[in-house]
């Protein structure tokens, strides 16, 4: 049984590490971390993604592959929180030196399995990395985190492509539907709807849910192991809010890349004890 | 791999016709057979590329991508990061040029070990045209932070060096060619990453050249020994590194350095070959690039097309003449 109540705490300290992360580097983006830091803690903290914080590279791991790199700071204080460092080396994110780079770095932060950042990369990635699960006949499961505004770089069509032709049920994506990308509303930047009609017609399983109902992610999440003895790639599209949790940044496209000021990191931090 | 794979005779001698692409699917398949690791990505052109040697032998591991070169190098990332040693190929306009920024951030940046293997490359591919002629791959893929650039010359260089870069572990762009080229190596050749061969001596002008004009610098060297002048012939397989002790020991030797390359004169072996003379050699050297002068190609036959666009063999020799009465 998913002790949701720890996942919700863990879900609000993403947060609040999330928001104070880019309030010390003065930059960053605050909405794109907060609209995924539900289904973040439901993985590492709901039972559904195994990792190691002892090693790394455990090969019974399965794998997370975030290709929303701009939301490194969530994936840095889920994974400072699950142990694999120290969650206050986070504050340095974005100086020079730091190992926690403004967008997700591999290469310096242990628990990190790609570095992203330029968008449309994560999910290529992650087919990748499930062909190679299935060459090994290995049982773990991959998981991936895209960004919806992210969906209009054309790889990813080449990839949720190849994900259905190689047959991939070891590929769980999610989409982190928040509708706000940085010039505005995804609708009227550069439509992406109807999505789950999108992913269908790719020859996805797709599961449509409420990205911040933790039972709702955890019944996704089951349902898509189950899955996995499929032939079809997972889609589960997270109907989100992006800067959830904060009400003066919620919905609000003027928070996908800019810091809190003192006062506004305050005021968040009262919403988020 | 852990250990030196033995390679086979590939019954190639000096003088036969054949080209770098059919080395590298001899190699791969014989790669595929030795180490269950190797994996194989294509996109619509395993036909071409000669992967399909590969493919029918080891169909469990080679991947077609279909028309998608920028999945085919994400995915080829995923797959290496996991332990796998991707090799990728399609022709080198789309996998060097369409898919640079999956070469650049999802291979290079992720530090991972996927060797981007391009046929087709140059205005040797010939009939097909300007659109598919990338003169560009050898510039665009050297600026990659860690990638190793590598132009065989031949047949039997081709085929080594797809056993070196499979035992190297880091990201490796390979250009290899469509049209059928004279073999210059004999089996006891050795292909090393990063080292230059001398293939013919002398002391006049050197002759530094990659891929398809290595044979028209023996051609070179021929004509102009008849003229008296000895020129000296480097193949430069390894664009990058470069074998900077290589160069500055043949120019300091000759003090004439001309480079040539099936590639655009901007960013390929020239500008290498042009910066390593510039700040780590003291003495004054005349220096020509000599490439494609900044033109797109046209439809022809490949070798018509060097000809045409200043890589004859008179050219060279022209070029060599007037640098030493120079």
């Amino acid at each position: 049984m998913t002790d949701f109540k720890q996942v919700k705490e863990k879900a609000n300290e993403i947060r609040i590490n999330s928001l104070k992360m880019v309030h010390a580097a003065n930059s960053g983006h605050p909405g794109g971390s907060l609209s995924i830091a539900d289904i973040l803690a439901s993985l590492y903290f709901g039972g559904h993604l195994k990792h190691n914080p002892k090693d790394p590279e455990d090969p019974n791991r399965d794998i997370l592959v975030q290709s929303k790199g701009h939301a490194s700071p969530a994936l840095y204080s889920c994974l400072g929180l699950a142990g694999f460092f120290p969650i206050e080396d986070t504050m340095s994110f974005r100086q020079l030196g730091s190992r926690f780079q403004g967008h997700i770095d591999r290469m310096r932060v242990p628990g990190v399995e790609i570095s992203t950042g330029s968008l449309g990369h994560g999910l290529s990635n992650s087919v990748g990395i499930a062909l190679a699960a299935k060459l090994d006949n290995h049982p773990r499961k991959i998981f991936t985190i895209l960004s919806d505004g992210e969906l209009q770089e054309g790889s990813n069509w080449e990839a949720a492509m190849s994900a259905a032709q190689f047959k991939l049920s070891n590929l769980i994506a999610f989409v982190d539907r928040n509708r706000i990308q940085l010039d505005g509303w995804t609708e009227e930047t550069m439509g992406l709807n109807p999505l789950p009609d999108k992913f269908k017609a790719f020859n996805w399983e797709v599961i449509e849910i409420n990205g911040h109902n933790l039972e709702e992610i955890d019944q996704a999440l089951t349902k898509a192991a189950a899955l996995g003895t499929g032939e079809k790639p997972i889609m589960i599209i997270a109907n989100t809010i992006k800067g959830k949790g904060v009400s003066f940044m919620e919905d609000q496209v003027a928070w996908h890349g800019v810091a809190p000021k003192d006062a506004d990191l305050a005021n968040a931090l009262k919403e988020l004890v | 791999m852990g250990q030196q794979l033995t390679m086979s005779e590939t019954g190639w001698k000096l003088g036969d016709m054949a080209a770098t692409r059919e080395a590298y699917g001899k190699a791969l398949k014989e790669l595929g057979d030795k180490n269950p690791n190797v994996v194989v990505l294509d996109a619509d052109l395993s036909g071409s590329t000669q992967t399909k040697h590969f493919a029918k032998a080891h169909p469990d591991r080679f991947f077609n991508m279909g028309i998608a070169e920028m999945n085919m190098i994400g995915t080829a990332a995923g797959l290496a990061r996991m332990g796998k040693i991707p090799f990728a190929s399609s022709f080198a306009m789309f996998a060097a040029g369409r898919a640079w920024e999956f070469v650049r951030n999802s291979v290079a940046h992720n530090h991972l070990n996927v060797k981007v293997c391009a046929t087709h490359a140059g205005l040797t591919v010939g009939e097909d045209g300007a659109s598919h002629q990338i003169i560009e791959d050898v510039a665009i893929m050297r600026v990659i932070p860690t990638m190793t650039v590598i132009v065989p010359a031949d047949a039997i260089e081709a085929y080594q060096a797809i056993y070196a870069i499979a035992e190297y572990d880091g990201p490796v762009y390979a250009r290899l060619g469509r049209a059928k080229v004279p073999v210059v190596f004999d089996e006891n050749y050795r292909f090393e990453i990063g080292k230059a061969a001398t293939l013919v001596e002398g002391g006049d002008v050197s002759l530094i050249a990659c891929g398809v004009m290595v044979y028209r610098a023996i051609e070179a060297a021929k004509e102009l020994e008849k003229q008296g002048i000895r020129a000296e012939v480097i193949n430069m397989a390894t664009i990058k590194p470069l074998d900077n002790a290589a160069i500055i020991k043949t120019a300091s030797k000759t003090g004439r350095v001309i480079t040539l390359e099936e590639h655009n004169v901007i960013g390929g072996l020239g500008d290498a070959v042009a910066s390593v003379l510039a700040e780590e050699h003291n003495s004054n050297v005349i220096f020509k690039r000599m490439g494609i002068e900044d033109k797109f190609g046209q439809s022809g036959d490949g070798m018509a097309l060097l000809d045409h666009y200043g890589l004859a063999v008179s050219d060279i020799v022209a070029e060599a003449t007037r640098q030493c009465k120079a």
